[in-house]
């Protein structure tokens, strides 16, 4: 990898003032969860490390993944990270198209065999041989195992890349699959969000070309400096949870206190991420904050769990919609009924019993 | 009817009683064959679990569907927090009284083993979950006498208690490590099951079913122990509170 530039020679070049470098060695620190000794060493491996190659590759997905990693307004990162890493492959933010674009990924493919970092954006299809998603005129599962094989690790963008997402909802027609389930042999990174939270990506990056190394990952292979805590745990909202006051509905005198949004289906509780600590947008706001429940977009299956606005899951298979909590005093009113019945019936049985003694 | 095994009282048998002189038909005295057959700590454990299932519904159903809002000032009130500290107290007494009671079944007699297992290998089991369901049905007009469980009454409590119990446990300390963070020993030893279970919402979802399954247990339970207790050829009710079961016949079949 000699001959390519550090980072710190990159900002240089983009006219990154020291200051400003140092800066953002600082913040990276922060949102890492790393204390201030932690700066120096952010900072030297910045001016000494050479530049990571990255292959970005997409497959099934919408860009929103993109969209909010562009978007990442943690100090210098929008004109920066871009540059930090060695961006060599990333169809959607690439000059080069067509054969010249694919003929890069080959050429990186070959030069840093075993050195660059994968990142998926979306999932690969398998249904039809992989049909479903096509690029420059092979299935994008063929082009992810080609392009994992040479890979030292692999960053799965998004819910689409970590559990499937939307495409693999319910019934899943195209059999949308996550990548950790078709590359069985590298170690994968799940960020998942639909899309992860700027910060949570460029920091994700950060981290592995401060420390060379992957994250520490929970036990979904998230990393757990960003996924191990749930929205519910750090919510500005959850004193109001504890105490018991809830917004009944989006329109009443609860919702406009800002109270808790658990009877309105927030997904909180039962999503692990980090929107409620470093929020969207600079930092501006997260959807709780704006008066809407979370949808739990970062974890697996979401599409699938029910509705958006109500805790209890609804229960198929009994024709019309109805929550658990329904099913079951249907349940238990037809077992008492039961019951009762079946004590009428030994009343009346027991009518004819004559006693012990009449043996 | 063999008269030798009849144990209807005369005035006779009363004589050199404290009931002598009494008129034994009138009273339908009886004689009672009594075994100890639910010792101390298994119906200490019983009653324990019976007080933390009440309190475990009860709060439970309000953590999926919290009681009405309250209003005023947020540090005025701690309603949900009572509501979980309440849930997991009990919980971990349901989850402790479990586990003795598993150490019980080593330790007691071996009717403290019939909670854990099936013996779907014998023959006579079989034979007597029929005779229950058609002693059930009205179709046949006595059980077997039993000293411990009858086999329906056995494979009920296995399937809805001990199996459905242990679930709750299980997906429960999972849960609990949403608040005890995952590198907490619930984390730990229970972050499995979320995955397994289809996720947290599943996970949520999979216990709340649970509830309803022994709420429909706790219904049929306390219906059947009773009319077993009236109409059987056994005791129940007074088996669980003092320990010893009486036949209410001497019949050798």
């Amino acid at each position: 990898m000699a001959g390519l530039e550090t980072f710190y020679d990159v900002m240089r070049r983009q006219g990154i003032t020291r200051r400003s470098f140092i800066k953002y060695c600082s913040l990276t620190a922060a949102a890492l969860g790393l204390g201030p000794e932690f700066v120096p060493q952010i900072a030297s491996a910045m001016e000494t490390k050479p530049r990571l190659p990255v292959l970005w590759l997409h497959g099934l997905e919408c860009t929103c993944c993109s969209e909010s990693f562009i978007r990442s307004a943690h100090p210098l990162v929008k004109d920066v990270v871009l540059s930090m890493i060695s961006l060599d492959y990333d169809d959607t933010l690439m000059a080069s198209a067509g054969h010249q674009a694919e003929a890069i990924l080959d050429e990186v493919m070959e030069k840093y065999h075993g050195n660059y970092i994968l990142a998926v954006e979306g999932n690969p299809p398998l249904n039809e041989d992989g049909m479903y998603c096509i690029i420059g005129g092979k299935p994008f599962v063929e082009q992810l195992k080609k392009v994992a094989s040479g890979a030292k690790a692999i960053i799965s963008w998004g819910s689409c890349a970590s559990y499937g997402c939307v495409q693999a909802a319910r019934p899943n027609p195209t059999q949308a699959t996550p990548v950790h389930k078709v590359i069985l042999d590298k170690p994968i990174i799940k960020v998942p969000g639909c899309p992860p939270i700027a910060e949570v990506m460029t920091g994700v990056i950060t981290y592995m070309l401060t420390f060379d190394r992957l994250p520490e990952l929970d036990r979904q292979g998230r990393p757990k400096m960003f996924y191990s805590q749930r929205i519910h745990d750090k919510c500005y909202r959850r004193p109001h949870f504890d105490a018991g006051q809830y917004v009944e509905s989006f329109d009443d005198e609860g919702a406009r206190k800002g109270y808790c949004l658990y009877k309105v289906g927030c997904k909180g509780p039962t999503t692990y991420n980090a929107c409620s600590t470093v929020r969207w947008n600079d930092g501006v706001s997260f959807p709780i904050q704006s008066g809407h429940g979370c949808i739990g977009c970062s974890e697996d299956g979401f599409w699938d769990k029910g509705s958006w606005y109500a805790r209890l899951q609804n229960v198929g298979g009994f024709g019309i919609e109805a929550s658990a909590d329904k099913v079951g005093m249907v349940a238990a009113g037809a077992v008492g009924a039961g019951l009762a019945a079946h004590a009428a019936i030994t009343a009346l049985s027991r009518a004819r019993y004559k006693g012990d003694d009449a043996q | 009817m063999v008269p030798s095994k009849s144990n209807i009282l005369t005035d006779e048998d009363l004589q050199g009683t404290n009931l002598q002189g009494q008129n034994a038909r009138a009273l339908r005295a009886r004689k009672l064959t009594t075994i100890y057959v639910y010792e101390a700590p298994v119906r200490l454990w019983h009653w324990v679990t019976v007080a933390s299932i009440v309190v475990l519904v009860i709060t439970g159903y309000f953590i999926g569907s919290p009681p009405p809002s309250l209003s005023g000032e947020a540090s005025n009130h701690f309603l949900m927090g009572w509501i979980r500290y309440l849930h997991f107290s009990a919980a971990w007494i349901f989850a402790v009284g479990f586990a003795g009671r598993i150490l019980w079944t080593f330790m007691g007699n071996i009717y403290t083993r019939e909670l854990f297992y099936l013996p779907v290998w014998r023959r006579d089991y079989w034979k007597g979950l029929l005779d229950e369901i058609l002693v059930y049905a009205f179709i046949k007009k006595q059980g077997e006498k039993t000293i411990g469980h009858n086999p329906l009454a056995r494979t009920a409590l296995f399937f809805c208690f001990t199996l459905t119990g242990l679930f709750m446990i299980v997906s429960g300390f999972a849960l609990y490590s949403d608040g005890t963070g995952i590198d907490s020993w619930e984390g730990k030893v229970f972050g499995w099951v979320m995955p397994w279970l289809g996720g947290n919402l599943s996970t949520h979802f999979l216990h709340h079913w649970g509830m309803w399954v022994i709420i429909l247990f706790v219904m049929i339970h306390v219906y059947t122990v009773t009319r077993e207790d009236i109409t059987s050829r056994q005791t129940l009710l007074s088996a669980m509170t003092n320990g010893y079961r009486s036949y209410k016949d001497d019949h050798p079949e």
